[in-house]
């Protein structure tokens, strides 16, 4: 019996002792590392290519933007809206209003030479100014509504405060969405109508050579239906208004982009034409209104002094009178301003 | 005052999503909307870890810095709310948030996208604490009941940690120490340009 009992605790000492050794290796190899592959922010964050790239993996919520991690390109961006556009728009809209405002002082406003007529020609049928007054107006709106939107938290908010300002801003909002399709239609149009009388030519360059008879002496040079300064307005529109509304319907349509990345990429695009269009509009509107006399009358009733289109637009008149045998030009002083 | 932070331990998270659906319920959060996310990263391969994911409430916010009506504020506990009597809907802060917290009831359609919506660390708006108009704006505000988030008190394997950064901080140093690894304080240098030193 004590024999059997002696086999029986020796076997178990062996078993034991066997046991023992099969675990001894894992005890020598120390603690396991379950993270010698794993994902490691700072890696991921250094890993970054920069602009656009962003920590992404995957979701299980059924929208794949959720599924970014971190997108630093917030930062640069919060530069680019808080830094950037301001400093961008400052310059460009004030810098325009004081050099308008110092070329005011020097030349003062533009007379027509040899004063006005007491004949008038068409310039400008009604269709063309409805292009150009919807196109007008809704600009002016967005541009303001637009500005708001950068500069009216440090401009306008202290002054009306929060509530006030936020439903001016919504109203703002609202009206910059829906006239922005105006605009649209409006930049259509005008390219339509007028492509055909902008292309460039020999013609422009003599133009601009000579300073557009406004920058030196009083002489004009010959241009067509539209001169090189208006040919670059024209084309400044057309592109400016063409990239607006490519930016904008993005920014209408965020579910056309694929990330947040290409939404501060549309905005930044926005951002910068709309502040550089402003400025070339001001000066637009001024050259149309107070710089120049007998200009307005284009794009109000349409008809100008004959005196104004010879100097401003020689080749042009001549070409009118031809094709209509003089009946282009009718008599009757300007209407009374 | 404390600094309240998020802080999520991407070694213990394990995906189950429960911080998303209890604060959905907590806060009765819109369909579409998810205040709190949890991103995999690496799926299916070996070191892949979850994240989950909020707004971080950070220090300087660039969401508060771009906003055009400046309808976001700090609170004396470091916690980013914002007043959705002022949100205008235009989307800015969603376009400078690293997170991508900020959420609008109405994305897909044109016009307007609606008032924005974000986490608010169970912190409610600017309305009288614990009043009928802050919870149906901004949910309930479980820290003026003395609570922390909910997603981080009942996150089961404590991955998802809340509460004045210092202190958690130190308790996610503290196991990183003892269990030897870590992938990190995700986010806190993007949100807090500091990190939790491993």
């Amino acid at each position: 019996m004590s024999r059997l009992i002696s086999k029986f605790l020796m076997a178990l000492a062996i078993g034991l002792f066997l046991s023992g050794a099969m675990l001894t290796p894992s005890f020598a190899q120390g603690p396991v590392n379950p993270t010698a592959r794993s994902v490691k922010e700072e890696d991921l964050m250094k890993a970054l290519k920069g602009s656009g790239d962003a920590v992404s993996g995957r979701i299980s919520i059924q929208d794949a933007n959720a599924a970014t991690l971190i997108q630093p390109d917030g930062q640069s961006w919060r530069a680019f809206k808080d830094g950037t556009l301001p400093r961008i728009g400052a310059i460009a809209v004030l810098g325009m209003v004081i050099a308008l405002g110092l070329f005011y002082a020097m030349r003062g406003k533009i007379k027509i030479d040899g004063g006005p007529s007491t004949q008038r020609i068409q310039r400008f049928g009604g269709f063309d100014r409805f292009v150009h007054w919807l196109t007008a107006s809704s600009f002016i709106v967005l541009g303001l509504t637009g500005l708001n939107v950068t500069f009216g938290r440090s401009l306008v908010l202290p002054l009306v405060g929060p509530e006030a300002f936020t439903s001016l801003s919504i109203f703002s909002k609202y009206l910059h969405n829906y006239l922005g399709f105006a605009f649209m239609v409006g930049i259509l149009l005008m390219f339509l109508i007028w492509v055909k009388d902008n292309i460039p030519s020999s013609v422009d360059v003599a133009w601009f050579k000579a300073g557009g008879g406004i920058l030196k002496g009083s002489h004009h040079p010959p241009a067509k239906r539209f001169n090189g300064g208006q040919k670059l307005i024209f084309w400044t529109v057309i592109i400016g208004g063409a990239l607006m509304s490519l930016s904008g319907w993005h920014l209408l349509f965020p579910n056309l982009s694929t990330g947040v990345a290409e939404l501060q990429f549309h905005s930044m695009i926005h951002g910068v034409i709309a502040m550089l269009i402003i400025a070339v509009i001001i000066a637009h509107i001024y050259i149309g209104s107070v710089g120049m006399e007998g200009a307005f009358d284009a794009m109000g009733s349409g008809d100008v002094d004959l005196n104004w289109a010879k100097a401003h637009h020689s080749l042009w008149v001549e070409e009118e009178i031809k094709k209509s045998g003089g009946k282009a030009v009718v008599s009757g002083a300007a209407a009374a301003e | 005052m404390a600094r309240m932070k998020f802080l999520c331990d991407a070694d213990r998270c394990i995906e189950c999503n429960a911080c998303v659906t209890a604060c959905k319920n907590e806060h009765e959060v819109p369909w579409g909307i998810n205040r709190r996310r949890v991103v995999t990263l690496n799926d299916g391969l070996p070191g892949e870890r979850s994240v989950s994911m909020a707004c971080m409430h950070c220090t300087d916010a660039p969401c508060a810095a771009v906003c055009p009506v400046n309808c976001f504020y700090t609170t004396a506990d470091g916690v980013v709310l914002h007043s959705k009597d002022l949100c205008i809907g235009c989307g800015y802060c969603f376009y400078a948030c690293p997170f991508g917290a900020p959420q609008y009831p109405k994305v897909a359609s044109f016009g307007s996208r609606g008032k924005m919506d974000k986490c608010t660390y169970c912190a409610g708006g600017p309305e009288d604490d614990r009043t009928k108009a802050e919870y149906d704006k901004y949910g309930r505000n479980r820290l003026a009941e003395g609570k922390l988030p909910l997603c981080a008190e009942m996150c089961s394997t404590k991955a998802l940690l809340a509460g004045d950064g210092d202190i958690i901080a130190s308790i996610y140093k503290e196991r990183v120490a003892k269990r030897g690894y870590g992938s990190g304080a995700w986010g806190w240098k993007v949100a807090y340009k500091e990190t939790v030193a491993l």
